[in-house]
Parts: C-alpha cells; sequence; structure tokens
C-alpha cells in the first residue's frame, strides 16, 4: 500500500484565536452547542398546558429521568440540584456522538502544509481533551458534593482512616487512589471508545466502500447513547457513593 | 526491527493480552447478574445499577491497557 490508511490521534489545528488554538473538534462542538440551544428554545417556546403528543413525550422521558435520579440518590431536592447536570452532559455527548454521522463531517476540509488532509469537522468525542474536561467535571462535582453534603472530616475520613487500624487505612488509601482514577477512567472509556469506533469506520470504508460502513454505522450510533448514558449514569451512581456516610454510621442506623 | 514497527506491535500485545482478563470477567459478572435476576426476577431493579458499577471497575481495567498501548505507541 503506497498510503496506508491515516488514523490521526490529535485534533488537527485550523486556526488560533488571540493565542488560543482552533481544532477541528472545537468547531464541531461549537456546531453541537448551537443545534442543542435551537432545539431546546423551539420546544420550549412551544409548551403548552394541554400538551401536545410531542410534549407528551419529551414530559415522559424528563419524569422518568428525574424519577430515576431521585430514586437513586433519595432525595427529591438534591435531585432538582443534579438532574439538570445530568442531564446535560447526556445530551451534550449524545449530541455530539450523533453528529459524527452527518454528511461532510471528516469528509470536508483542505489539504494543509505537508499534504496531510485537514478535515473541518471531527467528532468532538475523539478528541481527549474534550473528554478530559468532561471527566474532570464530573470528579470536582462528585467530590464538592461529597464535601458540602457530609461535611469535610467525614468524608476526609472515608479515605485518610486512622481510627480504625491498620487494613481500613490502606483500603482507605485505595479507595482514594481510585477515585483519583476516576478521572482517567471516565476520560479513557469515552474517548476510547467513539475514537475507535471511528479508526473502524475508517477501516471498513477501505476495505468494502460505500456499503462496510453501514451496519458499523448503526452500531457506532447505538455505543454513542450507551457511552453517553453511561457517563451520566455513572457519575450519578459516584454521587450516591459520595453522600453516603462511612460505614460506622450506616451500621448504627440500622 | 525499527523503532515504528516495534511501537506498533508493542502496542497490539499490549492491548490484545489487556482485554482477556477484563473480557472474561465482565462475562462472569453479567452470567451472575443474570442468574440472579432468574432465580428472582422482581429484585431487577436493585440488581442492575450494582452490574453496572461491577461491570465499570472491570472496564476501567481494560482502559488502563489502552492507556498503556497508547502511550507505548504515541510516545
Amino acid at each position: 500500500m503506497q498510503s496506508g490508511i491515516n488514523v490521526i490521534l490529535a485534533p488537527e489545528k485550523i486556526g488560533s484565536l488571540w493565542g488560543i488554538p482552533i481544532t477541528n473538534t472545537l468547531i464541531t462542538s461549537w456546531a453541537v452547542v448551537i443545534v442543542l440551544v435551537i432545539i431546546s428554545f423551539t420546544i420550549s417556546s412551544r409548551l403548552k398546558m394541554i400538551p401536545s403528543r410531542f410534549q407528551l413525550l419529551f414530559e415522559w422521558l424528563v419524569e422518568f429521568i428525574y424519577d430515576y435520579v431521585a430514586e437513586t440518590l433519595e432525595s427529591r431536592e438534591l435531585a432538582r440540584v443534579f438532574f439538570p447536570y445530568l442531564a446535560t452532559i447526556f445530551l451534550f455527548i449524545f449530541t455530539s456522538n450523533l453528529l459524527e454521522f452527518l454528511p461532510g463531517v471528516g469528509s470536508i476540509g483542505f489539504f494543509a502544509a505537508g499534504g496531510v488532509f485537514t478535515p473541518l469537522f471531527r467528532s468532538v468525542n475523539t478528541d481527549l481533551n474534550v473528554t478530559l474536561m468532561l471527566a474532570i467535571i464530573s470528579f470536582f462535582t462528585i467530590e464538592v458534593t461529597g464535601i458540602v453534603v457530609i461535611g469535610v472530616w467525614k468524608y476526609g475520613g472515608k479515605f485518610i482512616n486512622v481510627t480504625h487500624g491498620f487494613i481500613p487505612f490502606v483500603v482507605g488509601l485505595i479507595e482514594l487512589f481510585s477515585e483519583i482514577m476516576r478521572i482517567v477512567s471516565f476520560s479513557f472509556r469515552l474517548f476510547g471508545n467513539i475514537f475507535a469506533g471511528e479508526t473502524l469506520i475508517l477501516v471498513v470504508t477501505y476495505f468494502i466502500p460505500f456499503v462496510g460502513p453501514v451496519p458499523v454505522m448503526a452500531f457506532e450510533i447505538f455505543v454513542g447513547f450507551v457511552q453517553a448514558a453511561v457517563f451520566s449514569l455513572l457519575t450519578l451512581f459516584f454521587i450516591k457513593i459520595a453522600i453516603m456516610e462511612p460505614h460506622g454510621a450506616e451500621a448504627e442506623a440500622h | 526491527m525499527d523503532l515504528q514497527s516495534s511501537q506498533t506491535l508493542a502496542m497490539a500485545i499490549a492491548v490484545g493480552f489487556g482485554m482477556i482478563g477484563p473480557g472474561i470477567g465482565i462475562g462472569l459478572i453479567g452470567a451472575s447478574a443474570l442468574e440472579a435476576i432468574g432465580r428472582n426476577p422482581e429484585a431487577q431493579g436493585r440488581i442492575t445499577p450494582l452490574m453496572f458499577t461491577a461491570i465499570v471497575f472491570a472496564e476501567a481495567l481494560a482502559i488502563f491497557a489502552l492507556v498503556v498501548g497508547f502511550i507505548v505507541k504515541f510516545t
């Protein structure tokens, strides 16, 4: 093969604005934001007291997810606080994953210096910066929630466990390490799934053009939905774990 | 063997071997969760989140292998 399959890990830089590099994933994420804003404004401007069927569908979806969040967190006030964040994360990731199948994303571009093809739009979650950003935001949400809800000493006491003996101390340190590794696992799970999907579509297109990518793309739509749901579900579960009392107090409550 | 090809080979080996354990692990988790649901279909609402949590921990190890593969190939 003279020129093989061109798989580029890092997003390509299109230009720069006041010293900040503008990559093609940044441009695509602006497109995602515009799509979400347009959809939300169109729907919310047409809300009626007697809902149409379309509005009923959205109300049912929102209620379903809201009830699930409230049931997991066991508190409707906490659900009220966290539901916007979790739903936004899900919508952002899901829309970005859907947008990568729009014709033009990945194929419209120009030839940069050096003969390398630079697409103007690139799927947002194939950029490790984006997934790392989402993971860090989720991490800080979880930590700050734990500290605010059960207090600094109790929350810190879950990890640095000096009173109960040596083994709980080691377990606490392992839990601390696992908390920090969550950033890595959140970001790389999403990045790996979406980037591997893009690479798979590229490889299949190379071998069976026009027909091959179709079932792969259908599968990738499903994977995109699952990864978006997994990201927000995991944030929800980790928030629930963070606001749980440490083991001693829980045993007393029973 | 030059550096490029040995990097590619190393990534393939790292990711390939690294996926064996988590693959088996997630299969075992799913199997036991399904068996538990089969014994007691009403407990599905409580078993499913726990199954997801366990799968997440097992998958994290697979992701560590993937990260090592990326580091080996691209650095």
